[in-house]
């Protein structure tokens, strides 16, 4: 049942090429969790924007949640690891923890890639 | 505490200590876990890790009024407060009156991809909200180990490890970390390490089939503390430990002594029984009435009002209560006013130390006067000598600090010397009664006596020891040319010597009138005598009247026929012839 939703996005990346469908802003739900504007925080932030809208065009929704601010926060998605990338949608729930520095590694943990 | 105190020249920030409320625990650690500072708690799986744990904070927050924070690495919050609730904690209110906060951190491997660098903060930061949002004082890791099965990059969790103890240190928070044991290790991770201050190890180890929990301090920075390997149990109230000799030889002596139950005992025993709070050891063979020797006691102390408790190990309460009372003692109405108390179990129930621990606890719950133990040498069957041994010398311990008096029964087997059998703890008694089965003449009987009783005079003769229906009786053993002699042979003896003594006392009043008639017959004898002599004095005295009579007659006559001669003189004729005489006799002096 977890297998479905997961289609789509394989057949997305299979072409390489982002297919832009409009109405599908949230079709890529992304939270990525940061304590402060640390310079490691910034890099994830920038590197998770690089290969969204090289893979992900116009299918994301980035979140970025300050647990400085929201401490509370933390619990709800089990965050223990500063920066933590959660793949909110599609389903099932992923995390990419660390400052996403590896494509490669990014995009197998995002299921944009097949492993 | 005191250790601290001791040494006014060391700088003035000596290490505190938290009390963690753990019975026994604070004794051995002398005051509790290093404040402000992370505990290592290691063990291996089972060996109630977490429960120490949450009874730290639980009884911090309850006890100490200081709110704790349990972050579990294992168990969701809601199963914590499951786990415990049998324990009577009550993780839900304490959550809701803002005590306790739970937090369960869980991260599923499967989810999660690494890439680049990153740092735990976000655990950082949970903990921090943590703390602050209750104010806590205390903290639980409870196996903080699970990071490295979660996460890849051990060298980010050492080096956030490391970060993490510093941060807990600068809190000010005392933290409780449980590690999972490893192969030869303390912990499978090596975070002892980084956890130097204070480290416990606890343990679990089956022996017979019966499971003892053990518990030693490894380690403990800037403090002297219990050295030994102490045994804990887990019962419906949580964590107990049970320090060893931790009381040592320091309790008072009463001079009170009080009523053995028995009043010849209470003679042997220089009249006045014994001593209270003393340990009292009666051993002896099977069926030689030790129990009814312990139940007279029990019903001295409870007539004087006193409480007792028995710890039985053989017979059920109903069963002490009917077969003490074929034998006159009448233990119900002390029950029913609750001066008395049987606890009654099998000794294979459980290991040594449960036992033990059972016993404080009821004793705490009771305080009686009087304990009971019957029989000690049932302990045997649960554990080796060593170890019964030193389970009894804390159990002795505890009780002479509150000088509660003390009796055991021991069973000794017929066969072995009586020194060899009574599980190593004669030395450790105040006195030691002996009740010995003595066969012979084809019957058995029961001698008692007193092989010590410290600090009392005690006598040194063999009583008989007969059980009646108004309780035990001690009578004087037969001592005599024949030997010792007891029961039929004794009372046999006594019927002879009875007889022999009449016998005596018919044979001298044969003698006396013997002497009677004697002194009768020689006191006729003086006086037949005696009128033999009178007359015979009298016939004497006869013939020497007569003779001067006739003398004088004779006289007479002369006189008479000198009258009748008509010679001169003749008045005094006798007179002159004897003047004449005189006259001659003068004249021949004269010449």
């Amino acid at each position: 049942m977890k297998a479905s939703p997961r289609k789509p996005s394989r057949r997305a990346t299979n072409g390489h090429s982002p297919e832009v469908n409009d109405g599908e802003l949230n079709r890529w739900n992304l939270r990525l969790y940061v304590a402060g504007q640390t310079p490691r925080s910034l890099t994830a932030f920038k590197n998770l924007k690089d290969i969204c809208e090289e893979y992900l065009k116009g299918q994301y929704h980035i979140e970025v949640i300050d647990l400085m601010e929201n401490p509370t926060l933390a619990r709800g998605d089990q965050i223990l690891a500063i920066p933590t990338l959660v793949r909110k949608l599609p389903q099932p729930i992923r995390k990419i923890i660390g400052d996403l520095s590896n494509t490669e590694r990014v995009l197998v943990g995002l299921d944009i890639q097949p492993r | 505490m005191t250790a601290t105190s001791r040494r006014p020249r060391s700088k003035p920030t000596a290490l505190q200590k938290e009390p963690t409320g753990i019975p026994g625990f604070d004794e051995i650690t002398r005051g509790g876990v290093p404040q402000g500072r992370p505990t290592l708690i290691c063990g291996t799986a089972g060996a109630g890790k977490t429960l120490f744990a949450m009874e730290f904070l639980v009884r911090g927050a309850t006890q100490f009024n200081e709110p704790g924070v349990f972050i579990s690495f294992e168990e969701s919050d809601q199963e914590l407060a499951t786990n415990v609730a049998s324990l009577n904690f009550d993780l839900n209110e304490l959550v809701a009156e803002k005590k306790l906060v739970l937090d369960y951190v869980f991260i599923e491997r499967s989810e999660i991809e690494e890439t680049g660098e990153y740092d735990l903060e976000g655990l950082f930061l949970r903990l921090d909200h943590a703390i602050n949002s209750i104010g806590a004082k205390r903290i639980v890791l409870d196996t903080l180990e699970a990071l490295f099965s979660s996460l890849s990059n051990e060298a980010i969790i050492r080096a956030e490890l490391r970060r993490l103890f510093r941060w807990l240190k600068e809190k000010g928070v005392t933290a409780v970390i449980t590690c999972e044991r490893g192969n030869g290790t303390l912990t499978r991770y090596g975070l002892e390490e980084y956890v130097a201050d204070c480290v416990i190890l606890l343990d679990n180890r089956v022996q017979n089939q019966i499971s003892t929990r053990r518990m030693r301090i490894v380690k403990y920075r800037g403090t002297s503390h219990g050295t030994n390997e102490y045994p804990f149990f887990i019962d419906e109230r949580g964590f107990s430990v049970l320090p060893i000799t931790s009381l040592g030889l320091t309790h008072r002596a009463p001079t009170e002594r009080i009523s053995s139950g028995i009043q010849r005992l209470d003679t042997m025993l220089s009249g006045e029984g014994f001593y209270r709070g003393s340990s009292i050891l009666v051993s002896g063979t099977a069926g030689t009435g030790k129990s009814t020797l312990a139940a007279h006691f029990v019903e001295a102390a409870c007539s004087r009002g006193e409480r007792a408790l028995i710890f039985a190990f053989e017979e059920s309460q109903d069963q002490i209560i009917r077969n003490m009372r074929s034998v006159g003692i009448e233990l119900e109405k002390f029950v029913r006013k609750d001066l008395l108390k049987f606890h009654n179990s099998r000794p294979s129930a459980f290991g040594l130390e449960v036992h033990l621990a059972m016993i404080h606890k009821v004793i705490t719950e009771f305080n009686p006067h009087l304990v009971v133990v019957d029989p000690i040498t049932n302990f045997l069957a649960v554990g080796n000598d060593v170890e019964t041994k030193s389970m009894l010398t804390r159990l002795i311990d505890f009780l002479k600090v509150r000088q509660i008096t003390a009796m055991f029964t021991s069973l000794t087997s017929a066969t072995t010397l009586i020194e060899d059998s009574e599980v190593g703890v004669s030395s450790l008694m105040d006195a030691w009664l002996l009740v010995k089965g003595i066969e012979s003449n084809g019957e058995r009987n029961r001698g008692l006596y007193i092989l010590k009783a410290r600090g009392i005079a005690h006598s040194n003769q063999v009583r008989e020891f007969v059980l009646t229906d108004h309780g035990i009786e001690l009578i004087d053993a037969y001592i005599g040319s024949d030997g010792v002699l007891m029961g039929s042979a004794r009372s046999s003896q006594l019927a002879r010597e009875k007889a022999a003594e009449i016998e005596r006392r018919l044979a001298s009043a044969q003698k006396e009138r013997e002497l009677r008639r004697k002194q009768e017959l020689y006191e006729a004898q003086l006086i037949a005598l005696k009128n033999q002599y009178e007359s015979e004095r009298d016939a004497i005295l006869r013939d020497l009247d007569e003779e001067k009579k006739r003398l004088e007659l004779a006289n007479a006559q002369r006189l008479e026929i000198a009258r009748l001669r008509r010679a001169d003189n003749s008045r005094n004729n006798d007179v002159n012839i004897q003047e004449n005489g005189a006259k001659k006799a003068r004249k021949g002096t004269a010449r």
